[in-house]
């Protein structure tokens, strides 16, 4: 347990989202990073190399020529034992798509910083967080920021968990609205992350002194080795990376809790509560959303409504059982994406109708998607919004099959 | 000192018993790139026939740390190992990254181009067989002119082979070198001489597979021997720009002349339906290439 006092009161640093993520990898001591400027770039490896070049950081610095690649080096830097660092948006991060499944396939703890950024066609660079949610399925943790502080803070706590739990981590921030605005940040002192994350130690390397062969075919069912032990087969390995997801949960709140006690900032749950406890009508919105859903409530409030927000920090895994509670009073939840599985709905809006299955919350559920491409979402869009689903109080319905669009169509 | 077969590396690396068809030059091949690297070595396999050689989990037919990655991702692949063994200090062991001709002339040539032009520390070996045999012979960018595959059945592939080594060269690299799995000795120098020079080192390695060419198992040396005398392949290495013939070639270069192409073709059923333009354009491209050669080299 950590105790010891933090190294000195405050360092307060105006920064941008992408220099709060290229801050936390820098004080995380990363040891090798790889990266590609995509269309749409971020300045956030641009910092990393001027910290690699300038000396400030001891570290490979690959300059690779796609984001598949990105993601190969980081593989491989990291089965030799090196800590590692990506950093990636939109077409970029779906260029890495068969790399993401096979890094967390070998469990191996990479760290990448995801801004979110909308996806072609047609050609947009603007904020929207398709580019993640399209990831979700790859066995990868999530973490959405709401502002600059929690970029900083949530790429330490990634590699605490990464290393913990040998599950890659992906510290999702919107962009512009984060990547591109200037905030203040209380930025730690090496000393104090130091004590907070120690170096890493792998439980098992690539190395000629003790070979082992990374990813063989691997048939359906297990099979035998030379020593004949019944070894896992391909389902039993699948099973073990679910099962490292579902138990990472608690790990997620350790390390919040314990990063909360030496920083005196908590992250001791996977998601934000503001204004719940007496809350009939919940907002429910991931990343910086949340912090204009804030707004609404305040305006909302002032009409009277009992509204609240809760905001998202952990979306893989999915923190089911801990929503529960926190939803329990609920009658209306009105829950906004910036992101759309075609032909179905908002994904946070399906992984919350999931999680209140069974529970007996008889809550009416209104999803509306916002802010695509870019599209401003202002606090009184979302106050209407609530405004608009007031009636299903009442009513207790209707029940929408699709989400509704705040845009002109 | 001229390699033999007495005082080649003792040790194997490359275990009795793995999953390569019979008669496979692919398993001599690695055997003796293995020898020639004395086990100090990680290596990187993108999917190709060495991932069938390598075995099934749990059990495996070499004795060398690897890592099996994705078809596109050798060379990046190779990148990291060599980037994290730098971050970590360790200076020991040389990366080897050996992919088939579809992982390197097509799906891969983006991540080794990339690799080549940062200087990258690590040997790269393509083991060239000619097409994606270990998914059922489809063409490739290595497929030669006039031979059927399973994408080109009836008429034959209609274009010419990608000249990867040519492009490797262009690259700059301090050392590019073409063997043949069928020549082993010639082959074990060419690694032995890469893995003390830094860089980038590209080894082409031609690899006949009686399967995928349709000749018998029993022919696979022929193959190759038949494939050198008919300039159908050149053993030849570049070192910092300078040119040198090897083995075979270099003896034929120094006395002798080389046999019609059409006898190489003859033996193999992939060529059943080539036409005789086809086999006077191959003879032109022999031709052409072997006075590039013999205009080139600096050791005769």
């Amino acid at each position: 347990m950590i105790n010891k006092k933090l190294d000195r009161k405050a360092d307060i640093q105006i920064l941008d989202g992408n220099h709060a993520a290229a801050l936390g990898a820098k004080l995380s001591r990363v040891q090798v990073i790889a990266a590609y400027p995509i269309t749409p770039q971020s300045p956030v490896t641009e910092s990393l190399s001027e910290f690699v070049e300038g000396g400030d950081l001891h570290a490979e610095y690959i300059a690779v020529e796609s984001e598949h690649s990105a993601m190969a080096v980081c593989t491989s830097a990291s089965l030799v034992g090196a800590r590692t660092f990506t950093a990636t948006s939109s077409h970029g991060l779906a260029y890495m798509h068969e790399m993401l499944h096979w890094v967390a396939g070998t469990r191996l703890p990479v760290v990448l910083a995801c801004v979110n950024r909308a996806i072609g066609a047609p050609w947009n660079v603007q904020n929207d967080q398709q580019d993640s949610i399209s990831q979700r399925d790859t066995g990868w943790i999530q973490i959405y920021a709401r502002n600059n502080q929690e970029i900083l803070d949530s790429v330490i706590q990634a590699y605490k968990i990464a290393e913990s739990v040998y599950v890659p981590v992906m510290v999702c921030y919107d962009g512009y609205i984060l990547s591109h605005t200037e905030m203040p940040v209380d930025v730690p002192s090496q000393g104090d992350v130091d004590r907070f994350l120690p170096p890493y130690k792998p439980h098992a390397i690539l190395d000629p002194a003790n070979p082992r062969n990374y990813n063989l075919v691997t048939l359906a069912n297990p099979r035998v080795n030379a020593d004949g032990i019944l070894c896992h087969g391909y389902m039993e390995i699948r099973y073990l990376l679910q099962e490292a997801l579902q138990k990472s949960r608690e790990t997620i709140i350790n390390v919040g809790q314990e990063f909360g006690k030496l920083f005196a900032r908590s992250y001791a749950n996977m998601f934000w509560e503001d204004r719940l406890d007496d809350a009939e009508i919940v907002i429910v919105a991931m990343g910086s959303l949340a912090m204009e859903a804030t707004v609404a409530v305040d305006m909302l409030r002032e009409e009277g409504h009992r509204v609240g927000v809760l905001s998202l920090r952990v979306f893989r895994p999915f923190p089911k059982d801990y929503l529960i509670e926190a939803l329990s009073k609920a009658r209306l939840i009105v829950v906004f994406d910036k992101n759309i599985s075609y032909g179905s709905e908002g994904a946070t809006c399906s992984e919350i109708k999931s999680a209140l299955y069974g529970n007996r919350i008889n809550a009416v559920i209104r999803n509306f998607i916002v802010g695509l491409g870019g599209r401003d979402v202002k606090a009184r869009e979302i106050a209407d919004a609530v405004r608009k689903s007031l009636p299903s109080l009442e009513e207790g319905g209707p029940n929408i099959e699709y989400p509704e669009w705040i845009c002109h169509m | 000192m001229k390699t033999n077969a007495v005082n080649l590396t003792e040790k194997e690396y490359l275990l009795p018993g793995n999953r390569t068809c019979p008669g496979c030059s692919l398993s001599l091949a690695y055997r003796h790139i293995l020898k020639a690297l004395e086990g100090q070595v990680i290596v990187t396999v993108p999917a190709s026939c060495l991932t069938v050689l390598h075995g099934m989990y749990p059990v495996t037919s070499v004795d060398v740390p690897c890592v099996n990655t994705p078809f596109a991702s050798t060379g990046a692949s190779a990148t990291g190992l060599v980037a994290g063994l730098k971050a970590l200090g360790r200076k020991d062991v040389t990366v080897l990254a050996i992919a088939g001709d579809g992982g390197t002339y097509d799906i891969g040539i983006q991540a080794l181009s990339g690799a080549a032009e940062r200087q990258e520390d690590f040997i790269f070996v393509c083991y060239d067989n000619e097409g994606y045999m270990n998914t059922g012979n489809q063409r490739s960018g290595s497929t030669p002119l006039g031979a059927i595959s399973g994408t080109t059945p009836m008429l034959g592939k209609q274009q010419n082979q990608k000249d990867m080594l040519a492009i490797m060269e262009a690259h700059g690299i301090p050392y590019v070198a073409a063997a043949s799995a069928t020549h082993p000795l010639d082959l074990y120098e060419k690694v032995r001489k890469a893995k003390t020079i830094k860089g980038t080192r590209f080894i082409h390695v031609f690899t006949p597979c009686p399967p995928g060419w349709r000749f018998s198992f029993g022919d696979t040396i022929r193959m190759g021997e038949l494939a050198v005398q008919t300039g159908w392949i050149v053993l030849y290495e570049v070192e910092d720009g300078a040119f040198r013939l090897t083995s075979a070639s270099e003896s034929i270069a120094r006395k002798g002349s080389l046999r019609p192409v059409r006898e190489y073709l003859m033996e193999q059923g992939r060529f059943n339906n080539i036409t005789e333009e086809q086999i006077s354009e191959l003879q032109e491209r022999v031709n052409a290439r072997w006075k590039r050669c013999l205009d080139r080299v600096t050791n005769l």
